[in-house]
C-alpha cells in the first residue's frame, strides 16, 4: 500500500500548558482502517484527536491526508473530515431536523440524506424536538446521523459511544466496520469495550501521562 | 460558499427569534441608558440638546457590548464553534454571516428606536437622517470589531469584565465621528466629513476584522 | 537567511547571546541618559516664554516617542508569532508590553505636570495627551488579555490578534481625536513641537531618546530571558544549564 494515502502522523509532539503529553508519536492510519486510540484519562487522546482534525497545531511533527500536510490545504483536507467531539455541535433551541440540514448546508453535502440518517438512527420520532428535550443518548445519535449525511472518507470521533444504550452501541459499531470495509479511515476513541469481528481494528497506546521528557 | 453563508445567517436569526429574550434585554438597555441620562442632570432643553448625540451613541456602543457577548459564548459552549472551523468554506466568510446575523439583531433594532430617543431628548428633527445613518454606518463597524475582542476572550470565565477594556478604546474613532456628525447636523450644518469617515472605517472593518476574528477564534478553541 | 531565523528562533542560543548583550546596552543606555540629563536639565538654554517648566520634555516627548514604537514593535511582533509561531515573538509580546505601558504611563505623568504651570489645571484635553491616554488603555487591554489566558502560548498569540488590531486602528484613534480637538478649540498651538528648535536642545533631547531605547532594549533582554527560562523550564537545554551550573559551583 502507497503509504501517503490516508492519514499519516510523522514525529508529533504537544504540550499542554507545561506538561508534555507525547513526543514522537508516528502512526498511519490508512484506507480501510479502524484506528483505537487509547490510554488513560489525561494521556492526552482528546488532544490528539484536535491535533488530527486541524484544531490545534502540534508543537512538533507533521499530519497528511493523501500525502499533504493537512494545514496546507485546509479546504480539500476538510472536504473529507468528519469530527465528532465531546461538544455535540447541536444547537439546544432548534430540532435534530433543522440541525442536521443547516449542518448538511453547511459543509456541502445533499441535504436529502438528513431523514434517512435520522431514520436510521432511529430518531424519527424526535425530529421535530428542539434538542434541549432530548435525552443523552438521543443527543449523541443525532450528532452522529453527520457521519451518513456528510459522507466523507474520514471520520475522526470522540468517545462516539458515550451515553449510548448497548442496542445503540452495536449500532455504532457497525457503522464504523461497514465504513472501514468502504474504503474509509476512522481514528476513535472509547471507554466502551467495542468487540469487532471483522476489519483491521488496530489499537494506539499513549504513554502514562506526566512521563518526564 | 453563498449558500453556507445564508444557510448559517438564518440558522443564527432562527436562534435569535427563538430567543428573543436576549435581543430584547440588550435593545432595553439601550433604551433605559438614554432615559437614566436626563435623570443624572437637569431636564433643560438646551442641554440635553447638547448632550443627545453623546448620549445615543454612548448606549449604542454600552448596548453593542451587553449584546455581543452572546455572538460566539452558544457556539463554543455547544461545538459548533469548532464544526464551524473544520467547515470547508473560509472561516472568514462564515465569521461574516455570524457577525452580520447580529447586527440584523442588535444594531439595526438601536437604528429604528433611536429617532424616538432622540426626540426625547430635544434633539432637532433636521438632525435625525444623519443620527440615523451615522448609526446605519458605525453599528457595523462596533459588531465587526467587537466580534475580534469577543473571539479573542471566548474560552475565559471572567470574559465580560475584560471585555470594556478591550473594546471601548477601539471604538472611539466611532463615537467621536458619529456624536460629532449628529453635532454638526443638530446645528444645521454639514455632516458629510465625518459621515464620510464613517464610511471609510466601516470599509476598513469589513476587509480586515473577519480575518481577525477568524484568526481569535483559532486561538480560542487551541 | 533562514538559517540566521532559525538560528535566532531557538531559546537556547538566544538566552546566551541576550546576557552577552544586556551590560552593553546597559552601559550605552547610561552614557547616553547622563549626556541627556546634563545637557537637557544643565547646559540648555532657558526657554525665554516657558522659563525652567519647560525641561520636562526631555523625559515627556522621548516617553511619548517610546510608547509608540513600543507598540509598533508588539505589534511586529504578534505578526512573527501568529504567521511562523517563533517562541520569541510570543515571549518578546510578554515581555515588553509592560515596558511599553510604563512609558506611555510616563508620558501621561510628566505630560499632565507640565499643564500645571502652563495651563493652569493637571489634565487638559489636549489631543496628545488624550491619544496618549487611549494609547494606555490599549496597552492595558494586551496585558489583561495576555495575564487573563492560563496557557501562556495561546495568551501570547491572543494578545498578538489584539497588538495587531490595535495597530491599525492607532492612527485613526489619533487622527480622529485630532479631528476632534481642532473641531472645539480651533488649532492650537502644540506647545511641545516648536517649528525650530535649538541644537543645545536637540542633541541632549535625541540622546535622550537614544538613551531610553537603549534602556528599553536593556530590560527587555533581561525580562525576555526570565521569561524564556519560564516558558521552558521542563525542556532539555533548560535542565542542562541547571545542571553544568551546578557542577561549576
Amino acid at each position: 500500500m502507497n503509504s501517503s494515502t490516508g492519514l499519516v502522523a510523522n514525529a508529533l509532539a504537544c504540550r499542554r500548558a507545561d506538561r508534555l503529553l507525547f513526543e514522537n508519536l508516528g502512526f498511519h492510519a490508512a484506507p480501510g482502517q479502524l484506528l483505537e486510540i487509547c490510554g488513560r484519562n489525561g494521556s492526552g487522546k482528546t488532544t490528539l484527536l484536535r491535533l488530527l482534525c486541524g484544531l490545534r497545531q502540534p508543537d512538533e511533527g507533521q499530519i497528511t491526508w493523501q500525502g499533504q500536510d493537512i494545514h496546507a490545504d485546509t479546504e480539500v483536507f476538510r472536504r473529507a473530515l468528519c469530527y465528532i467531539g465531546h461538544l455535540n455541535g447541536l444547537k439546544a433551541d432548534l430540532s435534530p431536523l433543522e440541525n442536521l440540514l443547516a449542518d448538511a448546508r453547511l459543509f456541502g453535502a445533499n441535504p436529502a440524506r438528513v431523514e434517512a440518517a435520522l431514520e436510521t438512527l432511529g430518531l424519527l420520532r424526535e425530529i421535530d424536538l428542539p434538542c434541549q428535550r432530548l435525552s443523552a443518548g438521543q443527543k449523541q445519535r443525532t450528532a452522529l446521523a453527520r457521519l451518513l449525511i456528510r459522507g466523507t472518507p474520514l471520520w475522526i470521533l470522540d468517545e462516539p459511544c458515550a451515553s449510548l444504550d448497548r442496542q445503540a452501541q452495536q449500532q455504532v459499531q457497525r457503522l464504523l466496520e461497514s465504513h472501514a470495509n468502504n474504503g474509509g479511515t476512522v481514528i476513535f476513541t472509547t471507554h466502551q469495550p467495542l468487540v469487532f469481528e471483522q476489519g483491521n481494528v488496530t489499537q494506539l497506546w499513549l504513554a502514562e501521562a506526566g512521563a518526564d521528557a | 460558499m453563498l449558500n453556507a453563508f445564508l444557510t448559517l445567517l438564518r440558522r443564527d436569526l432562527l436562534l435569535a427569534i427563538r430567543h428573543p429574550g436576549e435581543v430584547v434585554d440588550a435593545w432595553l438597555f439601550f433604551l433605559l441608558i438614554v432615559v437614566l441620562f436626563p435623570l443624572g442632570t437637569r431636564p433643560e432643553a438646551g442641554l440635553l440638546t447638547a448632550l443627545a448625540p453623546a448620549i445615543v451613541w454612548i448606549a449604542a456602543l454600552l448596548s453593542t457590548l451587553l449584546s455581543l457577548d452572546r455572538i460566539f459564548k452558544t457556539d463554543f459552549q455547544d461545538g459548533s464553534l469548532e464544526q464551524l472551523l473544520l467547515n470547508p468554506y473560509p472561516t472568514t466568510v462564515l465569521v461574516g454571516a455570524k457577525v452580520l446575523a447580529h447586527w440584523l439583531s442588535s444594531g439595526l433594532l438601536l437604528i429604528l428606536a433611536s429617532p424616538l430617543l432622540a426626540m426625547m431628548l430635544g434633539l432637532p428633527a433636521r438632525a435625525m437622517p444623519v443620527l440615523m445613518l451615522s448609526l446605519l454606518l458605525g453599528t457595523p463597524v462596533l459588531s465587526l470589531v467587537g466580534s475580534i475582542a469577543v473571539a479573542l476572550t471566548v474560552g475565559l470565565r471572567g470574559a465580560g469584565l475584560l471585555l470594556p477594556l478591550l473594546l471601548l478604546p477601539l471604538y472611539t474613532p466611532i463615537l467621536i465621528f458619529g456624536a460629532h456628525a449628529v453635532q454638526a447636523a443638530a446645528l444645521g450644518m454639514s455632516a458629510e466629513g465625518p459621515l464620510y469617515l464613517m464610511a471609510a472605517i466601516l470599509a476598513l472593518a469589513l476587509t480586515l476584522a473577519p480575518l481577525a476574528i477568524a484568526a481569535a477564534l483559532r486561538i480560542a478553541v487551541e | 537567511m533562514k538559517t540566521w531565523f532559525h538560528q535566532w528562533g531557538s531559546p537556547p542560543h538566544f538566552y546566551e547571546r541576550a546576557a552577552r548583550w544586556t551590560p552593553w546596552f546597559s552601559v550605552l543606555a547610561l552614557v547616553t541618559l547622563a549626556y541627556g540629563l546634563i545637557g537637557g536639565l544643565v547646559l540648555a538654554p532657558m526657554d525665554y516664554q516657558q522659563g525652567q517648566g519647560y525641561r520636562i520634555i526631555f523625559v515627556h516627548v522621548p516617553s511619548a516617542w517610546m510608547s509608540m514604537f513600543i507598540y509598533t514593535t508588539l505589534a511586529i511582533a504578534g505578526g512573527i508569532a501568529l504567521i511562523w509561531r517563533m517562541k520569541l515573538a510570543e515571549v518578546y509580546i510578554a515581555a515588553a508590553a509592560p515596558l511599553g505601558a510604563s512609558f506611555t504611563f510616563l508620558a501621561l505623568l510628566t505630560g499632565s505636570l507640565w499643564g500645571k504651570p502652563m495651563w493652569g489645571t493637571y489634565w487638559v484635553w489636549d489631543a496628545r495627551l488624550t491619544s496618549e491616554l487611549i494609547l494606555l488603555f490599549l496597552y492595558l487591554g494586551v496585558i489583561a488579555l495576555y495575564s487573563a489566558i492560563e496557557d501562556k502560548r495561546s495568551a501570547a498569540r491572543a494578545a498578538s490578534v489584539l497588538a495587531l488590531v490595535g495597530v491599525v486602528n492607532i492612527p485613526i484613534i489619533h487622527y480622529s481625536v485630532e479631528w476632534w480637538h481642532t473641531l472645539h478649540q480651533g488649532p492650537t498651538v502644540t506647545k511641545f513641537d516648536k517649528p525650530s528648535i535649538d541644537t543645545a536642545m536637540l542633541l541632549p533631547l535625541l540622546s535622550m531618546a537614544l538613551g531610553f531605547t537603549f534602556y528599553f532594549a536593556a530590560l527587555a533582554l533581561v525580562r525576555m530571558r526570565l521569561g524564556l527560562l519560564q516558558r521552558e523550564r521542563y525542556s532539555r537545554w533548560v535542565s542542562d544549564m541547571l545542571n553544568q551550573s551546578q557542577v561549576k559551583s
